[in-house]
């Protein structure tokens, strides 16, 4: 009861200031000291319309990497819009690297009362996180778009699933736009929604494309994604 | 080597075990996905008894206990929802950094015939002397492998522990037993395995830290960092450890641990340092823990003792802009004659402040932390004379030889400095031979408890070694 909670991602003791309100009401515990916490950069003001990258010009309203997805007929349409909530930043990058591939779960706490917020202002029907193949889940243990969804108290629909299981970060944008078809569908009952796709990172943003394209063509009405990091 | 696996496998059955499985896994504790082997080769091995696994993380006395890193730190405890058994998994965040060990995730040991290896006819090819000291504190280390028991080898920054070590090293290699050399520092693994190499050319000698290659190699001579014990289960006969206070205390426990996991039943355990904790200290003088004492340098002269010097409120002082005259003289007159400086500092936030200070007395004044990514470079650059000298934190009190070095502290009095970092600071000057004097200044707002105990186990040091005739009377 007396030790100090400690701080999600840097494991330091967070020193708890005590008064009267902390004592007789149950204040909502912090997860993160401050001084992790303004490490998260906010993605915020000029941004792409489409996939959230801020923009230095003000003049555009949607980045060259989304025109560029627009103007293919292949990928036109099939996803809306993006959000993302931080700066993919050296401190978030090591934070969702031990997230992920070190697989400590209890990190999506950290990002759970953002996501909530945000969530909370999206509509959308079903929540669908972007799948692992069976070999990284193998390895892994936990789907970490899922474990986001979960630790913000979001239940997910799996509609999803992968074909193959290569490694999209090791290959380039032109290999991972070019991809072979990625996932499949493996429920039907997606005709008609609005569907919310999540996901860790927007990289190109190529995964997202190619699972809003299967639900697209399954008879989504509109697909829209949103990621922690951008 | 062949014949010793046949006698050893068919006393146990005669399934005849894979000599690459054993190799890779004897001494350790490994989790499946550090096994780079096919799964039904390992199920094969568990159903024949030569392998054993456990569970990573265990539930004792509505207690979690990790397995393989031994934190019992209830907070850094966490579940999920693990695909692979299926439900809410326990797993450790203390180790999660060395991949994950959970209630499903298992720990992997060789339980099958010992690993040995062929024994050379000359061990060592060192033939380097011993100072009297050091003769006296080999002799021991000697006796305490043999004996299978703990020893305290208690030496003055500058007594040349290492050397101390080579005979023992060399005794137990002799025996076919398998030691380990466990330092905190990746640097001190760095700079400890050539030296080893060199002593004992016949020996393969595996250097273990964070992202070495040779993390899967069987050695008779292992010289690891202190983290990577934890990937160890019964594997040697003698542990040395280096510089054991040199962990925070909330660390020590697993450490403990982690000797205790690392080492086989019957073993020796050798303790090295300068500054033993109070506990050890307590220890030794009840007679708890049996120790040798290195009381004096190799180069038989006594170690400068700190002068204590009242530095006024220095934190006031810096918020008006000012350095106290007593420090500003300090620094200036080490500038004029080219003496090398370290400025020690409580934090890295009023190192930062004072840096501009400083560097109105020299503007080639440089500061380093521990996270800077330039740190051995500054260093380097301090030892030939590129820097006057360097504003750090407690980071370089350890380790660092730099030629005709003073050192001083700023807020010798903060609670950073404990008795052991100030006895390690003071312990920075001095050291060579043609400049076995020095200045070592604590510049304080009040003295500590801690200040006053390392300036009088500073003296106590002079004293028993001069008493011991192992100082040169001048």
């Amino acid at each position: 009861m007396f030790s100090n909670q400690l701080c999600l991602l840097c494991n330091e003791e967070m020193r708890q200031e005590l008064s009267w309100k902390s004592v007789f009401l149950k204040v909502t515990e912090k997860v993160c000291c401050e001084t992790c916490n303004t490490k998260f950069e906010r993605i915020t003001g000029d941004r792409c319309r489409t996939c959230s990258r801020t923009l230095a010009d003000s003049q555009d309203s949607v980045c060259y990497d989304c025109i560029r997805w627009e103007h293919d007929s292949t990928w036109s349409g099939c996803l809306s819009s993006n959000h993302s909530l931080f700066i993919y930043n050296d401190f978030l990058k090591e934070i969702i690297a031990k997230y992920k591939y070190r697989g400590d779960y209890a990190i999506a706490g950290a990002f759970a009362p953002y996501l909530k917020q945000y969530l909370a202002e999206l509509e959308f029907d079903c929540l669908v996180p972007i799948p692992l193949s069976a070999e990284r889940l193998r390895e892994r243990g936990f789907n970490q778009a899922k474990g986001l969804a979960q630790m913000a108290g979001y239940s997910c629909q799996e509609l999803l699933m992968r074909t193959h299981s290569e490694k999209q970060s090791k290959k380039s944008r032109h290999e991972r736009i070019h991809a072979q078809q990625v996932f499949q569908l493996c429920s039907e009952e997606v005709q008609g929604k609005q569907i919310l796709l999540l996901d860790d990172i927007y990289t190109t943003g190529s995964t997202l494309r190619q699972a809003a394209k299967v639900l697209k063509l399954a008879g989504a009405e509109e697909i829209k994604s949103l990621t922690l990091a951008r | 080597m062949s014949s010793i696996l046949e006698i050893s496998s068919t006393e146990h059955s005669p399934f005849s075990f894979s000599k690459d499985l054993h190799d890779h896994l004897s001494g350790r504790s490994l989790l499946a996905l550090e096994i780079p082997f096919e799964t039904a080769l390992l199920t094969e091995h568990l159903q024949q008894g030569f392998v054993t696994a456990k569970p990573g993380v265990v539930h004792d006395k509505s207690k979690w206990l990790c397995g393989r890193c031994g934190s019992t730190d209830q907070r850094l405890f966490a579940s999920f929802p693990c695909s692979l058994c299926d439900s809410d998994c326990t797993y450790c965040r203390a180790c999660i950094m060395m991949g994950r060990v959970s209630e499903c995730a298992k720990l992997y040991t060789w339980s099958g015939p010992e690993w040995v290896y062929p024994i050379p006819e000359k061990v060592m090819a060192w033939e380097g002397t011993l100072s009297e000291g050091q003769q006296t504190a080999s002799d021991q280390v000697v006796t305490s492998i043999a004996a299978n028991a703990e020893l305290l080898v208690w030496a003055v920054c500058g007594a040349g522990k290492t050397e101390v070590l080579f005979r023992g090293i060399e005794s137990a290699l002799t025996m076919g037993k398998r030691i380990c050399i466990a330092t905190p520092r990746t640097d001190v693994v760095l700079e400890l395995a050539p030296r080893l190499k060199a002593a004992f050319p016949h020996i393969d000698v595996a250097a273990l830290y964070g992202g070495s290659e040779e993390r899967h190699k069987q050695s008779p001579l292992v010289v690891s960092t202190t983290h990577q014990l934890f990937r160890f289960e019964r594997a040697f006969d003698v542990i040395i450890i280096d510089e054991v206070d040199a962990f925070p205390y909330s660390a020590d426990a697993s450490l403990q641990y982690a000797v205790s996991k690392a080492k086989k039943a019957k073993s020796s355990t050798i303790y090295l340092t300068a500054t033993p904790s109070k506990k050890m200290q307590h220890d030794y003088r009840s007679g708890k823990l049996s120790a040798v004492k290195i009381p004096a340098r190799f180069h038989r002269r006594p170690i400068p003792v700190p002068e204590l010097k009242w530095g006024g409120n220095w934190q006031k002082q810096l918020q008006q802009g000012k350095l106290h005259p007593e420090l500003k003289r300090w620094t200036l007159q080490r500038l004029q004659q080219n003496i090398p400086i370290l400025l020690f500092f409580p934090s890295i936030a009023v190192m930062d402040s004072c840096l501009p200070l400083f560097q109105q007395l020299h503007p080639h004044l440089q500061s380093v932390y521990s996270a800077d990514p330039n740190r051995k470079e500054k260093v380097m650059a301090l030892r030939h004379g590129e820097f006057p000298g360097l504003l750090t934190t407690t980071i370089l009190e350890r380790g660092v030889t730099i030629h005709r070095l003073e050192v001083a502290i700023i807020g010798a009095e903060h609670d950073v400095f404990s008795e052991s970092g100030l006895v390690q600071i003071a312990g920075r000057v001095g050291r060579s031979k043609d400049h076995y004097r020095g200045n070592v200044t604590f510049f304080h707002y009040g003295k500590s408890k801690d200040m006053v105990e390392a300036v009088s186990h500073i003296k106590r040091m002079n004293e028993e070694a001069h008493k011991r005739g192992l100082l040169d009377v001048l």
